[in-house]
């Protein structure tokens, strides 16, 4: 290995290091620093004020955090489960297929690839309360219209609803890849020995799909948090605190009302939950892939 | 699935399933060409107009076109960086010998990035932004994008590299080729399917993202999303626009998932897993 291939390999490394560095690294440390501070901003600059832990002491009290904490957990909770079931039962449905395979696969990839922006504004004009087609339909059995996302106990089940749409077809499509790669020859013996499709299902594809089953409900319980576009357009958080969410406080407390330190120790405090949460995750994938292997 | 009636059941089930992610976008399709009038009657017969479309597109105030030009640069762009980028380094880590740790520490500080909330980094990039005079520029924007969609980017790149046949890569050292000309003259070639994979799935993220984009631009350089979300918070919510636009921005996806549905398939398979 000679001088000009060991150069190039740093060099083929400095751009991804520096994306890295500057765009993830230093803004971690600036939301750190941030947090410490009053920020307020005053001919056209901003001004800040060291007040020390006065935004963590304050956070607690915050209207809209710890409820948009919970509800982000509560979301992820029922969503994700409802989005293992259905995904489960459509990737063996489509694994079993022959014919028209590709056409229903691409059918389910829809809602992962169109801006969810799109799949809040379709949402929104499904759920309207005057002309919305839920409550056009609701009519017809003599049901009064519903206000499902301005009624405080209906709007939190109205959003689990558009993201268990959203984001069912992301599990199919990591349940067939784990469904396609089963053994084949465990499903001749058990057909040899004449297995019901029950059966099969039950005691042979189950038990092999359980680590697959587990890693894409991790995954998609962590990528859960992100949730944004949607509560945005349809909810904006309420009506009260009823399906805030922690990426809206921060937006809100953040770019609303311009209160930068208080937005930032939520910053902090929520990368400090995931990270904890991606922690006891990434351990659990090693666990499985030990217990699989 | 042995006997018919199985079959049948299974077909049955997943039409059900197909019309329940079907059925919205169909809905906001007759929305689209409808007018105000019959949006809020619910007629079910209606006279298809391209009223809401002409608005959209040609009204005074309307900045569809920009929008789409902004988004689509933004896109673009970003996608180009982001393969030069990550097939460089994806080469670098998997393919010749570099310390491990390096590797290691590169590829969990991306997964665990790609886990992290966006919204925890928005405000330091606006305020990044801010300070050396880039808000509301496209720049800012294709830095925001190249960083949010980098970790996809490197983890569906990484695992076409892994595919690779090594005797190809030896060979190719046999003669005489250093790390470089392997990097350029093999590798890249080969890895074309897994580049474009690698190109759709990050354009097409680029293209609906809306958090991001609405934070760091304002009027001049704000993307499809951010327009179509600005209809719904006037004083009254434009439907017809609404569902117009939303129906246009759904174009690239729908083309790009039909022409390449088996590399999308396999390009968020392996992001998503690996």
């Amino acid at each position: 290995m000679n001088t000009k291939d060991k150069s190039w390999k740093i060099l083929s490394l400095i751009p991804i290091i520096a994306v890295l560095v500057i765009l993830t690294l230093v803004p971690l440390v600036n939301i750190f620093y941030n947090s410490f501070f009053d920020i307020r901003w005053d001919d056209g600059k901003y001004n800040y004020t060291y007040i020390g832990l006065e935004n963590y002491i304050e956070l607690p009290n915050n209207k809209f955090y710890l409820p948009g904490l919970i509800n982000t957990i509560k979301l992820s909770i029922f969503a994700v489960f409802f989005q293992m079931l259905f995904g489960f039962l459509i990737a063996l449905g489509i694994s079993k297929i022959k014919r028209g395979k590709g056409f229903f696969i691409s059918l389910f990839l829809l809602p992962i690839l169109l801006p969810p922006i799109v799949i809040g504004s379709i949402w929104r004009l499904m759920y309207g309360f005057d002309f919305g087609i839920f409550n056009y339909l609701l009519s017809f059995f003599g049901v009064f219209p519903l206000d499902w996302l301005g009624s405080s106990s209906l709007a939190f089940t109205s959003i689990v609803i558009v993201d268990i749409w959203h984001w069912t077809p992301f599990v199919v499509l990591l349940l067939l890849a784990g469904l396609e790669s089963l053994p084949t020859d465990v499903y001749e013996a058990a057909r040899v020995d004449g297995t019901s499709g029950w059966n099969e299902i039950i005691y042979i594809t189950i038990p092999l799909m359980i680590p697959t089953i587990i890693v894409t409900m991790v995954f998609r319980f962590i990528l859960s948090f992100k949730v944004f576009d949607e509560i945005y357009l349809l909810t904006q958080g309420g009506p009260g605190t009823s399906t805030e969410v922690i990426s809206f406080s921060i937006y809100e407390t953040f770019f609303e009302s311009d209160n930068m330190g208080l937005g930032s120790v939520m910053s902090v405090v929520s990368l400090f939950v995931v990270s904890l949460l991606i922690i006891i995750v990434l351990n659990v994938i090693r666990r499985v892939n030990k217990y699989a292997n | 699935m042995r006997t018919s009636t199985e079959k049948l059941i299974n077909y049955i089930m997943l039409s059900f399933f197909a019309i329940l992610v079907l059925a919205p976008f169909l809905w906001i399709a007759t929305i689209a060409f409808k007018t105000q009038i019959d949006i809020m009657m619910m007629k079910i017969i209606f006279k298809p107009t391209l009223f809401n479309f002409d608005k959209l597109f040609f009204s005074k105030e309307a900045t569809f076109f920009r929008d789409i030009f902004n988004s689509l640069f933004v896109g673009i762009i970003s996608t180009l960086i982001i393969l030069v980028v990550c097939s460089m380094a994806s080469f670098t880590m998997i393919r010749t010998k570099i310390s491990n740790w390096i590797t290691a520490v590169l590829f969990l500080w991306v997964i665990v990035f790609h886990m992290l909330p966006p919204i925890t980094f928005v405000g330091s990039w606006f305020q990044m932004a801010n300070s050396v005079g880039l808000f509301n520029s496209r720049i800012a924007l294709i830095l925001a994008h190249v960083t949010v969609n980098l970790p996809l980017g490197l983890l569906i790149i990484s695992s076409f590299m892994r595919d690779v046949p090594t005797e190809i890569q030896e060979a190719a050292y046999i003669d005489g080729c250093s790390n470089r000309q392997v990097y350029l003259k093999v590798m890249l070639p080969l890895l074309g399917p897994g580049l474009f994979a690698t190109a759709v799935i990050v354009f097409l993220f680029s293209w609906n993202d809306f958090m991001v984009a609405m934070n760091l631009t304002a009027k001049a350089t704000q993307t499809v999303p951010v327009s179509i979300a600005t209809f719904s918070q006037q004083y009254e919510v434009r439907y017809g626009e609404m569902a117009a636009g939303s129906l246009v921005s759904l174009v690239p996806a729908l083309i790009l998932t039909f022409f390449a549905q088996k590399y999308i398939v396999k390009g968020l398979t392996a992001g998503a897993v690996k």
